[in-house]
């Protein structure tokens, strides 16, 4: 089943909310699949200077937003695109063979975000 | 932390008289039931007493009942040994009807006589209530149908199925079929008719529902120990004599060479007690199962918006609510509860299943697939009390809450 940290985060999920005056969102799954995984980025000097999330999904999908959360926030936007699903994975110490696609549904939610806030970028230099 | 459990569709605790008749047949009576000395004819005797005491409650005869590993198998040895027992007597392809609201264990060996092509399969429809419609059932039936296959209580929604209506209606086609095929002069009889044979998984009804094979027309009934507050690893499937069942298993002529394997002393000890308690608290049981379930139904239909009932009420166990808590997912709450509450619930969300897929029940059902990913099945059994629910709805509304607020807007 779940590992110790994935439980940690589902009970306890770090950057859990909404920001009001975002920078960027990105938003990804449909309520069909039954995973949605919303990200909001406030971002200073290109840098991921505040990050929430709203999910609705399995513990899995919850996990893994919160950990997401949790290990991008201070990174460059650079470094925070680098980031992978098997980073997440591995950060929450695994996870059940059938809940990985929830790891990539983060990922590309968080990806979605910084792209439209640099297409925002581009669009106003 | 005091926990409560309200998964009784998966297992049941043993009771402590299940228990207490079943110690001696793991030590000082540990014969085995085929041996001719001492030690095997007290286990001998034992599987009697216990093969009397479920036929009692079946109202079939002790010889009709062969001890299995449990409902699967029974399943499997009803729908497979039948056809396969058909085929030796030179019906080919022969006709199946079952529901697609019945358990994978029915499901599956459907399936692989389709694959094997060894037999056709309809699977009913049901209505919105999970239900089969007896004149589609009728509809269905063809010259060729030799097996009816519908369970009586199903195990997610616990919804009653019409079996006695069904019995009814076979048992008068079969009456038919024989008096048409004897009216004819023998010259021109040609071979016999085929007959329906009807077999029901009464897995989840068994505690619930009077199963007398007679009255219900039933010639193959599945059961299983675990679910009536009997053992793990031990169930039965009965036969009423002169079905062509033939073995799945081979090798040691038990059960009059339809199931070898060394009989499981304790475990049909195990069932034969349980399943008279079962019969014998029934309707107490039923009585103070119904006024805890329908105070849980009452309790989230008043205290938590946005949700659907799925378990007809007026129509199913009286241990069955089932739930959608639409805009939140069930895997989260069952873990929720689990970890916050010490409350153990059962989910149809696909998440939470091996293979993602929604809920085969739900989705026969009519249920949207995005209302299907809130599912939260509550079983009730017999030590339940309206305290237990208390506590429950001390902790469930905060719970869908919560994760109705963690969810975005969409």
């Amino acid at each position: 089943m779940y590992s110790e940290k994935v439980l940690d985060h589902f009970k306890n999920p770090r950057n859990q909310g909404v920001i009001d005056n975002a920078d960027a969102i990105g938003q990804e799954g449909n309520p069909v699949c039954g995973d949605i995984m919303k990200i909001y980025l406030k971002i200073k000097d290109d840098k991921i200077d505040d990050i929430k999330f709203e999910t609705l999904g399995c513990a899995a999908a919850i996990s893994v937003s919160s950990a997401l959360t949790e290990m991008v926030k201070g990174k460059t936007l650079d470094e925070a695109e680098k980031m992978t699903k098997d980073d997440v994975v591995e950060y929450l110490g695994g996870l059940p063979a059938v809940k990985v696609h929830c790891s990539m549904l983060g990922v590309d939610a968080l990806h979605a975000a910084i792209m439209s806030y640099k297409e925002k970028v581009a669009a106003n230099s | 932390m005091s926990r409560i459990y309200f998964d009784h569709s998966a297992t049941t605790p043993v009771d402590k008289q299940v228990l207490k008749a079943m110690t001696p047949y793991f030590g000082e009576q540990f014969g085995n039931a085929s041996s001719i000395h001492s030690f095997g004819q007290a286990a001998a005797r034992a599987v009697d007493k216990a093969r009397r005491q479920v036929a009692a409650v079946l109202n079939c005869q002790p010889e009709e009942i062969i001890f299995t590993s449990g409902a699967t198998e029974a399943n499997n040895l009803a729908i497979k040994g039948l056809i396969k027992g058909l085929a030796l007597k030179g019906v080919n392809q022969p006709h199946i009807i079952t529901t697609a609201v019945e358990h994978d264990a029915v499901i599956e060996p459907c399936q692989e006589l389709e694959r094997e092509k060894l037999a056709r399969v309809t699977y009913l429809p049901v209505k919105a209530n999970g239900m089969i419609e007896i004149e589609a059932l009728e509809k269905a039936i063809t010259d060729e149908t030799a097996l009816v296959s519908v369970m009586y209580v199903n195990s997610e929604v616990g919804v009653i199925e019409p079996v006695k209506e069904i019995g009814k209606i076979i048992k008068k086609i079969n009456e038919r079929r024989v008096a048409d095929w004897e009216k004819k002069r023998v010259a021109e009889r040609g071979p016999k008719p085929q007959l329906i044979y009807f077999h029901s998984d009464t897995t989840q009804a068994i505690n619930f529902l009077d199963c007398d094979m007679q009255s219900l027309h039933l010639d193959m009934l599945s059961l299983s120990a675990h679910k009536i507050y009997g053992p793990k690893g031990v169930g039965a499937l009965a036969v009423r004599k002169d079905t062509p069942l033939v073995a799945l298993l081979r090798g040691g002529h038990h059960e009059k060479n339809l199931r070898s394997s060394t009989l499981n002393v304790p475990g049909i000890v195990g069932l034969g007690e349980a399943i008279e308690l079962a019969k014998n608290d029934r309707e107490a049981n039923n009585q103070k199962i119904k006024e805890a379930r329908d105070y849980l139904v009452e309790r989230i239909t008043k205290e938590i918006p946005e949700i659907v009932c799925n378990t007809d009420i007026a129509n199913s166990s009286p241990a069955h609510a089932h739930f959608s808590f639409l805009g939140a997912e069930g895997e989260s709450i069952l873990l929720a509860l689990d970890m916050d509450a010490g409350i153990a619930v059962s989910t149809g969300s696909a998440c939470a299943s091996n293979t993602l897929k929604a809920s085969r029940v739900l989705t026969a059902m009519g249920i949207k697939q995005e209302d299907t990913h809130g599912a939260v099945r509550f079983t009730l059994g017999k030590a339940n009390t309206k305290a237990d629910v208390d506590k429950l709805m001390e902790h469930l509304p905060g719970i869908v809450k919560k994760f109705r607020d963690m969810a975005p807007e969409y």
